[in-house]
């Protein structure tokens, strides 16, 4: 487990970038917390900088949006998910979870 | 309507294809395209996929920047025609002529054949690239793996300041050449454009401006030429950069219109993109520095639209990545009503990545709107870039950022909204 941050510092509709290998975005969607690969599966940007609306994060780029539930794009330009982590609050403090197949190439989607 | 054909195989092409789809064309769709490839990405041609590892294979690479998998192609059940150019369109009974001879005859046809990058006049030189396509990507590649170069990128804009970042990351001694006092200022403005000049010398790359280039001399023949050539390229004919280098004279220096001249052992010619548009002369459809439309990309004749960086929509010709994926959907829209029901006009976007930096910028811009920094400083770009807005009569035209894309996002959604009230006051 990867502890974040406070819950009480990550208020509805912030994110925060965790500087893993690769790195994970953590959202707080109207109080429901969610975490995502950071990088979106099109090319190279952070979904932690995306534009979040309900369970959807919109990317700053080219503006794929996926669905924070399941990693899945709902549209293009993105056309692969992005994996999903576990995320946890015990004592008022966020912790992830990482899916365990981060080294492996196959269908990331634990959660 | 029962028959489509989408000429050009790239973006705008793929992305009207998927609209036909998705707007419930079930008829024949067929798409050509000059390049024998599927489908793929030019952005990165300027950026990872010159600076990646040298050795990856060739179906890697085009992998990596692939627009679409099989699995999709076999549910747009559309016909690929690819490695084949369409000669001519013959209005009168909308039949594609492909080069080749052979005739498609439609009932629709979607203009997406994008544009070419611009030459210099003068005889072929070994050594001297253009970059447009994923074959001038690769032959660039290759001379760049060849070990430390002298490189020569003529023209500042994006592409010609994209592709000196690459050089740079790849260890090569590079010069921008820019003949205007200032590269992007017609898009920028003289401010921003400045930040955007300095990101060279805080780079590692020499930027020299207000200096014309006279012409390219060359000298013997390339060392080691041939063995960075693409295959596949051969259909370029006597195009420079990427004829087959076989026994050329390489270019040895870029000399200017004021006398002077700089050593080059490899130059990037950056100096913008033409239309496609030859195809079409004698067809009746207007062309004016691309295919005219109205609003709603529909040309002259109903059953004809274009799309891309082919088509000037509403008197503008966008050559952006974004104008390219969302002007298909009201395209293709107004090819099955007929007519034109809907326009297209999205808010101008696009992005860069040089240095290490990301820019965006998004809006309408013009002469005269002041500038204002509202997120970080252009002088300590290191320490969180900056976001800035420009300015007329109080109201928010167009944003800039560097490295700033969550606050940049906010803005450029902002001018979006703003836009479409505009738009809906207007009807
Ligand atoms: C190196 C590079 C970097 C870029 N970086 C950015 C960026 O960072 N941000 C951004 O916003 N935009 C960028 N762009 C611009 C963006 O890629 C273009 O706007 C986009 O590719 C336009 O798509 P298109 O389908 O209209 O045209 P194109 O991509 O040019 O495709 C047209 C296709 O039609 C084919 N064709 C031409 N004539 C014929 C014919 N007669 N018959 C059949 N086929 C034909 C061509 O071979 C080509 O495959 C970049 C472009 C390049 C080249
Ligand atoms: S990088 Fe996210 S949509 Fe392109």
């Amino acid at each position: 487990m990867i502890p974040v941050c406070r819950l009480a510092d990550l208020p509805a509709g912030e994110s925060v970038r965790l500087d893993t290998t690769p790195p994970v975005a953590v959202f707080n969607a109207d109080g429901e917390l969610f975490a995502v690969d950071d990088t979106c599966s099109h090319q190279d940007a952070s979904l932690s900088e995306g534009w979040l609306e309900g369970c959807l994060v919109e990317c700053p780029l080219h503006a794929a949006s996926f669905d924070l539930r399941t990693g899945r794009p709902t549209c293009l330009p993105a056309r692969k998910p992005v994996r999903t982590h576990e995320v946890h609050v015990a004592d008022g403090m966020i912790h992830v979870r990482l899916a365990a197949d981060v080294a492996a190439t196959g269908e990331g989607s634990a959660a | 309507m029962r028959a489509v054909t989408v000429v050009g195989a790239s973006l705008a092409g793929l992305y009207a294809a998927r609209e036909l789809r998705a707007q419930g064309f079930a008829g024949r769709l067929t798409v050509v395209g000059a390049e024998p490839h599927q489908p793929y990405d030019r952005p990165p041609l300027s950026k990872d996929f010159l600076t990646g590892a040298g050795d990856e294979d060739r179906a890697a690479q085009v992998d990596r920047i692939a627009l679409t998998d099989p699995e999709e192609l076999a549910e747009l059940r559309a016909e690929w025609i690819l490695g084949a150019r369409a000669r001519a369109l013959d209005v009168r009974d909308r039949t594609v002529v492909l080069d080749d001879g052979r005739t498609l005859a439609s009932d629709g046809v979607v203009v997406a054949t994008g544009a070419s990058a611009r030459r210099l006049p003068g005889p072929p030189l070994a050594g001297v690239h253009t970059l447009r396509d994923l074959d001038d990507a690769r032959a660039l590649r290759a001379e760049l793996t060849r070990g430390p170069r002298r490189v020569v990128v003529i023209g500042g804009g994006f592409i010609g300041a994209e592709t000196a970042s690459s050089c740079v990351a790849l260890g090569h001694d590079v010069t921008v050449v820019e003949a205007a006092p200032l590269p992007l200022a017609a898009q920028l403005g003289t401010e921003l454009a400045l930040v955007c000049a300095g990101l060279h010398e805080r780079g590692g790359a020499r930027l020299l401006t207000g200096v014309g280039v006279a012409r390219l001399r060359g000298g013997g023949v390339a060392a080691g030429a041939g063995a960075g050539a693409g295959a596949g390229a051969g259909a370029g004919g006597a195009d420079w950069g990427r004829a087959g280098a076989e026994a050329l004279p390489a270019v040895r220096s870029v000399e200017f219109a004021d006398g002077r001249s700089l050593a080059a052992d490899v130059v990037v010619v950056g100096i913008g993109a033409t239309p496609n548009t030859g195809w079409l002369a004698g067809s009746s459809l207007a062309v004016a520095d691309g295919v005219l439309c109205d609003d709603g990309c529909a040309t002259a004749l109903p059953q004809v639209v274009a799309v891309g960086d082919v088509a000037r929509v509403g008197g503008v010709r966008a050559e952006h990545w974004t104008s390219a994926t969302e002007q298909p959907r009201v395209a293709v829209r107004n090819l099955l009503a007929g007519r034109t029901v809907e326009a297209a006009r999205p808010l101008p976007y696009f992005w860069s990545d040089q240095y290490g930096s990301r820019i965006q910028f998004a809006g309408r811009r013009e002469d005269g709107d002041t500038v204002r920094i509202l997120e970080g400083s252009p002088e300590v770009l290191d320490e969180g870039g900056f976001l800035a807005v420009y300015e007329r009569e109080g109201r928010t035209t167009a944003a800039f950022a560097v490295g700033r894309a969550r606050p940049f996002m906010k803005v450029r959604r902002e001018l979006a909204a703003q836009e479409s009230r505009a738009k809906e006051t207007v009807v």
